[in-house]
């Protein structure tokens, strides 16, 4: 049976590797965000915690953006 | 017994070669190499490539004996990694939510009810007085460190929440835990670990008692 990839496997590997790069800039965004929010919080300052979740929201949607679209290139057509 | 170069091919299937320089399989090659050469034995996806990119017959038996598909071993475990990277992303972001959740807690408890904490009969210059405000278990520590001054803080250190212990003669309240130190005055910190200043409570003197009338976190 064909079994037809929009990618090689090569090419794949390079496109996993920039996502890998994004999602780690993302994630460490996202822990600089947690631990200023946390210090703000602690220190009584609320004006910064709304922002921040929604700010560490668009990214967790940025990072199961790129997750879903890894899933489409990795899945075989017939 | 003579050498016919064709002899030599004819056990290679991939090889089928007549050595005739003018022949139809050689035409428009510059060399000797067969054309079936370059046609592709495997898709590459297929391939198998050791991780230090030497042929397969130069690997370790083990290396043979257990055959990997290493292209194959890098991609999963990229993919794998990303996926536990998202999962650390949601996580992150269910704490953001998590902070939240606890600000809207803390903001429905309200203001505290204002607490009559000593007499200023019991409490001379350079006197300590230990009460829990706003609730039983939030300890704070009343200092009166001159005769018209009395200040009144958190006991929690903003570090990692030891007990502080105020030095009224050295005019600082110090953290044993870790050795951090914060200004008795305005409680915000001197050295050590702590960066926040600790918690005030604001005080309020009606007749000869203290009562506590509401406290204050702050980042600065």
């Amino acid at each position: 049976m064909n079994v037809h990839r929009p990618f090689t496997r090569q090419q794949r590997t390079t496109i996993i590797h920039g996502m890998v790069a994004f999602v780690l800039m993302l994630v460490v965004l996202q822990l600089w965000l947690l631990t200023a929010t946390m210090n703000a919080y602690l220190g009584g300052d609320e004006s910064v915690i709304w922002p921040a979740a929604g700010a560490s929201l668009a990214c967790l949607a940025l990072n199961a953006g790129l997750l879903r679209y890894l899933y489409h290139i990795d899945r075989a057509r017939q | 017994m003579t050498d016919d170069p064709r002899s030599r091919l004819s056990d290679d299937p991939r090889q089928p070669l007549d050595v005739r320089i003018d022949s139809p399989a050689r035409e428009g090659l510059t060399g000797t190499t067969p054309a079936s050469l370059y046609t592709r034995l495997k898709e590459d996806d297929q391939i198998t490539i050791a991780p230090n990119w030497r042929p397969m017959d130069e690997q370790p038996s083990w290396r043979t004996d257990f055959p990997i598909d290493w292209p194959q071993d890098h991609y999963v475990e990229r993919r794998d990694f990303m996926k536990f990277m998202v999962l650390t992303s949601l996580a992150f972001t269910v704490g953001q939510f998590w902070i939240a959740a606890q600000n809207w807690w803390r903001r429905r408890r309200g203001r505290a009810e204002i607490t009559r904490i000593a007499s200023l009969d019991n409490l001379p210059v350079g006197g300590i007085v230990t009460f829990a405000f706003p609730g039983p278990h939030d300890d704070c520590v009343l200092v009166r460190p001159q005769e018209n001054v009395l200040v009144a803080y958190s006991q929690k250190c903003t570090h990692l929440s030891c007990a502080v212990r105020p030095r009224v003669e050295a005019g600082v309240i110090h953290c044993p835990c870790h050795e951090g130190y914060f200004d008795l005055a305005m409680g915000r910190p001197i050295s050590g670990p702590p960066r926040r200043p600790l918690p005030i409570v604001h005080l309020e003197v009606r007749g000869k008692q203290i009562f506590a009338t509401g406290i204050e976190e702050r980042t600065t």
